[in-house]
C-alpha cells in the first residue's frame, strides 16, 4: 500500500508543483525502500527526527493523502498552520517531529528524545534520519558521539543516496561511506541495500532489538540513488548523465519488491494496475480538496513564537490588523481575517 | 588586476552553484580554485579563516544565509578576532563570505532569513549588504581586496528580479560608503539590499501622490556604516525612517535610529521610525504582511510628515 501510495503521491505532487499549484516539492523515488522498510521494523511508540525525503515513514505510519496534500497547500487543516514550506511534516499523534530544513540538526535532537525515553522506561528508540551529505555536518558527529558515551537508544538511519544536491558522494568524503564510521564511535553500524526493502526491514529490526535492549546506538547506512532531481528547483542533468539515472532507475525499489511478490505469486500486473490508478485517483482528489480549503487566519501569524503572546506580539499585531483594514488588498488570497 | 591567491568555494559552487552565482568559473579556474566543499558551515568558514590567514584570498559560499548559523563560532571567535588577539601578528583578512539571505515569496522559515544584526554585533567583521547587481561587482570586488574578514549578504530576491547593465571591466565600489539613491527633502528612508527598491517604489508613490520628497539612502555596508551620509540627510529633512527584512527588535535599525536620535535631537521633526519584519520566525503564508512592503512604508511616510 505505501509503495503505489507513495509513488502516486511523488508523481502527482511533482506535476501539481510544476502546474504551480504550490511552490515547493521533493520526491523520494529511488528511495522508497529505505523509508519504508525502516518504518516497517519500529514500532508506533518509537520517535522519528526525520530529514526531508522520508515521507514513505510518515505515510506507513498512517499519514494519510489528505493530509500531506493539506500541508502542501499551507492550509488550515495543517497542524503547522501554513508558516513552512511543502514537506515540512509533522504529527504529534503519529511521533514524527515536524521538519526543519537545516541539515542534521535534528540527529542531536534524537539522541537527547532517546535519552529521555530511556530515563522514562520506555522501551522504544527514537529513528533519526539524513542523508549521506547531511553527515558532514558537525552535529551528526556531536549526535553519535553523544548517544554512543551517553548511552542512547536511537537508530541513525542514513539514506546514502549518491548526491547531495549536485554534490557527488565521492566529494562528499573519503574513506568508506558513513557505516564505516560507527565503529570509531564505538557503536554497531550495518550497511544495507536500501533498494531492497526486506533487507531494510531485517536490518532495522535487528538493530531496534539491539539499541531497545542494550540502551545504545545504531547506525544504519541504506545505499540507494537519487532517481529524482534533489528538488522542484533543481536539473540534476545539469550534473549527472542520463546514461547513469538510466541504469539505476533499472533498479527501481518498487518494482523489485512487485517482481519478488509476484513470483512468491502474491500479486500480479493486474492487481498492480488496479492499486495504482486507485492511488492515483486518490492523490488527485486529495490535492483538489486541499487546494479549496482556506489558509489559517491572521492571527496565526503571530501565536506560537511563545506559549502566551507577549505585549510586542500584541502589538504587532493590531499592526497587521490596523495595516489589513486599510489595505485589504494585502491579505493574501484565501486567508480569514479574524481581527 | 588578477590574484591567482583567490580561491572559491562552498556546497554545489563546482557545478555553478544552487543559484548560479559561480557558473563557469571551475571551467576556467581549475578544480584546485573553484571546488565543492562537504555540507558543513562550520567547516567552510573556518577552512577560509586559515587559507586567509595563510596569504590566499577565499571568497566562500554559505548556500542560504539562514544556514549560515552552524558558522557563527568560527565567524565571532575566530575571523572578527584574529587580527587583535595576535597583535595585528596574524590577520584573515583576505576571506570574504557571500551569502544569498531575504524573501522570496516562498522560502518560509529557512530559505528567507535576514541575519545581518548578528553581524554588525561582531566587532572586527565587515558587513556588506549590495543593491543591486552593479553594485553587487563593484562592492564584491571592493570586499574581495579588503583587508578584513567580510561577511556579504546577497537579496537572493534579485538574482531572479534584477536588470541591470552591469561593466564588464574592474571596478570597486568602497566598503563603508553609503549611496544617495534619491535625492528628496522632507523625509530620509535608510534600507540596503532588497528593501532599497522598497523604499524608492515608495519615495516614487509619496512624490506622485502630494508631493512628499524622500531621499532614500542605500547603506551599503552595515558594519561600520556610513553614519555621516545618514546624518546629513536627516539634518536637512528632520525624519528619518529605517527599513530592513530582518525582525525589529534588536534589528540594525535600531542602531541608527539611536545614533541619528542623538545627533540631530534638536533638528528632528518627527520620531525616527522603523519598518520591519515582525518578531515572528519568517512565515511562508504570511510573508505579504511580514515582509516591508511599499505601502507599508507609503504609510509611514505620510505619519512622519503629520506628526
Ligand atoms: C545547514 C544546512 N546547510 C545547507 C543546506 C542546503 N541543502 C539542502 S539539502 C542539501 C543536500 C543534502 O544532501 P543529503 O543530506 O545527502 O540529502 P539528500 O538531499 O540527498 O536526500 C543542502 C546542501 C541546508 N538545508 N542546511
Ligand atoms: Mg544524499
Amino acid at each position: 500500500m505505501d509503495f503505489p501510495g507513495g509513488k502516486a503521491m511523488d508523481a502527482v505532487f511533482y506535476d501539481s508543483q510544476r502546474q504551480g499549484r504550490f511552490s515547493f516539492y521533493m520526491t523520494s523515488g529511488g528511495e522508497e525502500a529505505t523509508a519504508v522498510g525502516t518504518a516497517a521494523a519500529l514500532q508506533p511508540e518509537d520517535v522519528i527526527f526525520s530529514q526531508y525525503r522520508e515521507h514513505g515513514v510518515l505515510l506507513h505510519r498512517g499519514f494519510t493523502l489528505q493530509e500531506f496534500a493539506h500541508q502542501c497547500f499551507g492550509n488550515k487543516h495543517e497542524p503547522g498552520k501554513g508558516r513552512q514550506m511543502p514537506i515540512h511534516y509533522g504529527s504529534k499523534a503519529l511521533n514524527f517531529h515536524t521538519v526543519s530544513a537545516p541539515l542534521a540538526t535534528q540527529l542531536p535532537h534524537a539522541v537527547g528524545a532517546a535519552y529521555a525515553l530511556k530515563l522514562q522506561g520506555v522501551k522504544a528508540c527514537t529513528a533519526a534520519y539524513f542523508g549521506e551529505g547531511a553527515a558532514s555536518e558537525g552535529d551528526f558527529h556531536a549526535a553519535a558521539n553523544f548517544a554512543s558515551t551517553l548511552g542512547a537508544p536511537v537508530l541513525f538511519i542514513c539514506r546514502n543516496n549518491g548526491y547531495a544536491i549536485s554534490t557527488p558522494a565521492t566529494e562528499q568524503y573519503k574513506g568508506d561511506g558513513i557505516a564505516g564510521r560507527g565503529a570509531s564511535y564505538g557503536m554497531a553500524s550495518t550497511r544495507v541495500d536500501g533498494g531492497d526493502a526486506r533487507a531494510v526491514y531485517a536490518a532495522t529490526a535487528e538493530a531496534r532489538q539491539i539499541a531497545v535492549a542494550g540502551g545504545c546506538p545504531v547506525l544504519i547506512e541504506a545505499m540507494s540513488y537519487r532517481s529524482g532531481h534533489h528538488s522542484t528547483s533543481d536539473d540534476s542533468s545539469r550534473y549527472r548523465t542520463a546514461d547513469e539515472m538510466r541504469r539505476w532507475r533499472a533498479r527501481d525499489p518498487v518494482e523489485r519488491m512487485q517482481k519478488w511478490m509476484t513470483h512468491q505469486g502474491w500479486w500480479d500486473e493486474e492487481q498492480e494496475k488496479e492499486l495504482r490508478q486507485s492511488s492515483r485517483k486518490q492523490v488527485v482528489e486529495a490535492l483538489q480538496i486541499a487546494q479549496k480549503e482556506d489558509k489559517p487566519p491572521l492571527s496565526c501569524m503571530f501565536t506560537d513564537v511563545y506559549a502566551d503572546l507577549p505585549w510586542h506580539l500584541k502589538e504587532q499585531q493590531a499592526e497587521v490588523a490596523d495595516f489589513v483594514r486599510r489595505h485589504p488588498e494585502m491579505l493574501p488570497a484565501g486567508m480569514p481575517n479574524d481581527l | 588586476m588578477h590574484n591567482s591567491g583567490v580561491i572559491v568555494f562552498g556546497e554545489d559552487v563546482g557545478f555553478g552553484g544552487v543559484f548560479r552565482c559561480t557558473l563557469g568559473l571551475q571551467e576556467k579556474f581549475g578544480r584546485h580554485r573553484v571546488f565543492n566543499t562537504p555540507i558543513s558551515e562550520q567547516g567552510i568558514v573556518g577552512f577560509a579563516i586559515g587559507a586567509a590567514a595563510q596569504g590566499l584570498t577565499p571568497v566562500a559560499e554559505i548556500q542560504f544565509a539562514d544556514y549560515i548559523h552552524p558558522a557563527f563560532d568560527q565567524f565571532v571567535n575566530e575571523a572578527a578576532k584574529y587580527r587583535y588577539r595576535s597583535g595585528n601578528s596574524f590577520n584573515c583578512g583576505g576571506m570574504t563570505v557571500r551569502a544569498p539571505y531575504g524573501a522570496v515569496g516562498h522560502g518560509g522559515h529557512y530559505h528567507s532569513q535576514s541575519p545581518e544584526a548578528f553581524y554588525t554585533h561582531v566587532p572586527g567583521l565587515r558587513v556588506v549588504v549590495p543593491s543591486g547587481p552593479r553594485e553587487a561587482k563593484g562592492l564584491l570586488l571592493a570586499s574581495i581586496q579588503h583587508p578584513d574578514p567580510v561577511v556579504f549578504f546577497e537579496a537572493k530576491m534579485m538574482y531572479r528580479t534584477a536588470v541591470e547593465e552591469v561593466p564588464t571591466g574592474d571596478y570597486t565600489i568602497p566598503v563603508g560608503q553609503a549611496r544617495l539613491a534619491r535625492e528628496g527633502g522632507d523625509v530620509t528612508i535608510v534600507a540596503w539590499g532588497q528593501m532599497v527598491a522598497v523604499a524608492e517604489q515608495a519615495a516614487a508613490v509619496v512624490q506622485e501622490q502630494g508631493g512628499v520628497s524622500c531621499e532614500v539612502i542605500d547603506l551599503r555596508t552595515l558594519l561600520p556604516w556610513d553614519r555621516a551620509t545618514v546624518e546629513a540627510s536627516v539634518s536637512k529633512t528632520g525624519r528619518l525612517i529605517v527599513v530592513h527584512e530582518a525582525p525589529i527588535t534588536s534589528g540594525f535599525g535600531a542602531e541608527i535610529v539611536a545614533a541619528i536620535s542623538k545627533r540631530c535631537f534638536l533638528r528632528l521633526e518627527s520620531p525616527p521610525v522603523r519598518v520591519c519584519g515582525y518578531d515572528t520566525p519568517f512565515p511562508l503564508i504570511y510573508e505579504p504582511l511580514y515582509v516591508p512592503s511599499t505601502p507599508r512604508v507609503v504609510d509611514a511616510i505620510h505619519e512622519a510628515v503629520k506628526f
